[in-house]
């Protein structure tokens, strides 16, 4: 399979009236062509600031304070590669934006113009990028709203933003992302305001796509049901790490992390009956100016180990494809086990072959 | 007279775009909630849900139907005392905390402005002790009183959104999507808060929400909404044990599994309003029992329910 992504050790940090903010530390990260990757974990860990680095997308109090982002794709049949972080923002949006890599942003409000009707907005940017007439753009307008599920599209086309629902307004910026032909889709919790066949939908529209012509796609989700669905490879991150990464089965059959544990843990379990109370996460998210030292996440961790408080531990490698950084992956430490309700609720997982409605 | 807490009667809500295009948002619902109970709302995007709950609590005027709120008509002209008690007695809660929260304003002003507006204190003491009550109730350090918005994560954001509806201490929140934009550790703190605190205060809710695991561990009773019609309504169970309507069986098919083998070759059953020949609007709504019901034909009542 060929790489169409790289990135090594990015860390990108802000400025802010309370200090840096090191939101993003050293992150590694491959992505493969006709591959589907997920990026999960707590909310600040630094997830969308990490695609909008591969997008070019910098807020004017931020630095890249180090790493590469490099991007190989095809070119009239060879290979090429470029370093994205070299290029301006204009470079960007003129090669890379939109034709190249598509973004669907965390918030369909912000990149959708309350101005402009939907239709317009939708023609745009085939118009501009490949030098579509407006009747040729129309056409496919009208196409790929029917493709994300809007009905009565010739109507809705000339709807202004407001006069949708939160799950219309989502379909129509990915609409948007889908039009001008993409190699690399990164999608910011694309389906947190559809219901489920909508989503279900959505999701099966890019896989087809994907299947197709062989795009790459980046999901950020807190839906750990949709990244059983579409991910071939999760990333979890934690505090502007990836603390623990792996194919789909590593990450939810044999999880060694205990952020990814918590993680797994507060889902709750449609196929039985409802607990008295979800399990959660103690403690609250790090402040990510004055980052303790040792591991961030050592503080909410009932596995710590003393270790975890002294030094924020490397990378361990498990398998040839799964990684995490956590002590307890250290010969010299103890023997320490998934919580037991952890642990039956993937045997039943990996046992019952499924059982679904 | 009702004896329900919310009473909602063939509530109906069109939006005239433009000469040529209505859309009949919502299309002669009826449901009601109880004192302290959970009615969770879902349903397809674009099928209602928001507009139910706005219209509600009135952020849009009905364009027919009638709704009753603690025994007071509140979906007709309002009069200075039906306008109180709905905005004392009603609260919302709404997607995204960001949005509804005035960046420029002290968490504790902002908890405290429902309270300001209907003056809902004897002096600044008892004012500044019900936002710190409903503070530490959601686990928020009194210190935070203080702070902007933007100082808080998105949970704690949230927190604050929920706060400022409670300290009303209303017999019905109206939480649309409330969790939606939360992590999964972040969701399971804001509901088991959110179950918490109506055991305390006795607040009914209505929960809007996509995440059906979500709604079936909150919610002890279900509406199923679909284009604009309430198409099944029923207990927790009677929705997720013994569905009836096929959009409501296609919904809860297409529930994702955490489980990656089994949501890989998963298949959801489909449902096509469309080439399904069935017509919303020739249903009536049929009872299974006492707490079930589906809106449809006597035909469709007969086919759906042989076994
Ligand atoms: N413009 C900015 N100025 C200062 N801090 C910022 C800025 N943008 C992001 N941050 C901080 O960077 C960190 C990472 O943010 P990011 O948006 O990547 O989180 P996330 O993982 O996408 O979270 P969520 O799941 O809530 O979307 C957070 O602590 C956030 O507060
Ligand atoms: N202010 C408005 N003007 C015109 N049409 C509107 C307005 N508000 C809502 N609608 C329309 O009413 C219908 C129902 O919208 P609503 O927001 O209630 O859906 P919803 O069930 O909440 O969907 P979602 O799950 O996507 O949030 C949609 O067709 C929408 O376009
Ligand atoms: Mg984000
Ligand atoms: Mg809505």
């Amino acid at each position: 399979m060929e790489k169409t992504l790289t990135i090594r050790d990015l860390s990108v940090s802000f400025q802010a009236t309370g200090g840096t903010v090191r939101a993003v530390r050293g992150v590694d990260l491959d992505l493969y062509q006709g591959e589907t990757l997920a990026i999960v974990g707590e909310s600040g860990s630094g997830k969308s600031v990490t695609v909008k680095a591969i997008m070019g997308i910098v807020s004017s109090n931020q630095t890249i304070d180090s790493g590469s982002i490099c991007y190989r794709f095809q070119q009239d049949g060879e290979w090429t590669e470029t370093e994205l972080l070299n290029l301006s923002r204009n470079e960007m949006r003129q090669k890379i934006n939109g034709t190249h890599i598509a973004m669907v942003f965390q918030d369909p409000m912000t990149s959708l113009d309350p101005t402009m009707s939907i239709g317009m907005q939708l023609m745009e940017g085939m118009m501009h990028h490949l030098h579509y007439s407006k009747a040729q753009a129309r056409e496919r307008a009208l196409e790929l709203l029917n493709m994300v599920g809007i009905t009565d599209a010739e109507k809705r086309m000339k709807n202004y933003p407001h006069q949708l629902s939160g799950g219309m307004r989502q379909r129509v910026v990915i609409a948007i992302a889908l039009s001008c032909r993409p190699d690399i889709l990164i999608c910011d919790e694309p389906t947190t305001a559809l219901d489920v066949t909508i989503q279900a939908k959505i999701l099966e529209l890019i896989q087809e796509i994907q299947k197709k012509t062989g795009i790459s796609v980046i999901y950020i989700t807190h839906d750990l049901g949709v990244v059983a669905k579409v991910a071939d490879y999760v990333a979890v991150m934690y505090a502007g790490r990836i603390v623990e990464k792996g194919t789909v089965e590593d990450i939810f059959y044999d999880p060694r992390h205990p952020y990814t544990w918590g993680l797994l843990s507060s889902m709750p379990d449609i196929s039985t009956d409802a607990p008295d109370r979800l399990y959660t996460i103690p403690g609250s998210p790090p402040n990510m100016v004055d980052l303790p030292a040792g591991d961030p996440f050592a503080p909410r961790n009932p596995f710590a180990l003393e270790a975890d408080f002294k030094a924020e531990p490397p990378t361990f490698q498990i398998s040839p494809t799964h990684y995490a950084a956590t002590w307890l992956l250290d010969d010299r430490a103890p023997q320490v086990e998934m919580p037991e309700s952890l642990r039956s609720r993937i045997q039943a997982m990996t046992e019952g072959g499924g059982v679904c409605v | 007279m009702s004896e329900h807490l919310l009473e909602v009667r063939d509530l109906k809500q069109y939006f005239r775009v433009s000469k040529k295009y209505t859309v009949k948002a919502v299309d002669g619902v009826s449901f009601h909630i109880d004192a302290g109970e959970t009615y969770g709302l879902v349903g397809e995007s674009g099928s209602g849900k928001s507009t139910i709950g706005r219209s509600i609590i009135r952020l849009y005027t009905p364009t027919s139907g009638t709704v009753t709120f603690e025994g007071v008509e509140i979906s007709g002209a309002l009069g200075a005392k039906e306008t109180k008690h709905l905005r004392t007695r009603m609260q919302m809660i709404f997607q995204d905390p960001m949005a509804c929260l005035n960046p420029r304003k002290k968490v504790g002003d902002i908890i405290a402005q429902g309270l300001d507006i209907h003056h809902l204190y004897r002096d600044r003491e008892e004012r500044q002790e019900k936002v710190y009550r409903i503070m530490e109730k959601m686990g928020l350090d009194r210190e935070h009183a203080g702070r902007y918005p933007h100082q808080f994560s998105g949970g704690q954001r949230q927190r604050i959104g929920i706060a400022r509806a409670l300290v009303m201490e209303p017999k019905l929140v109206i939480a649309d999507e409330p969790i939606s934009a939360l992590d999964v550790s972040i969701q399971a703190q804001v509901v088991n808060l959110m179950k918490d605190l109506q055991g305390e205060l006795g607040a009914a809710y209505l929960f809007i929400a996509h995440d059906l695991s979500m709604v079936k561990y909150i919610s002890d009773r279900i509406g199923v909404l679909h284009l604009g019609h309430l198409v099944e309504t029923g207990t927790t169970r009677d929705i997720f044990e013994r569905p009836i309507h096929p959009y409501t069986k296609s919904l809860l098919s297409a529930i994702p599994h955490a489980d990656p083998r089994v949501e890989k070759q998963r298949v959801a059953i489909g449902y096509d309003y469309k080439t399904s020949g069935i017509d919303y609007t020739l249903g009536t709504y049929h009872s299974l029992s006492e707490t079930h019901t589906v809106l449809c034909t006597d035909e469709e009542f007969a086919k759906w329910t042989r076994v």
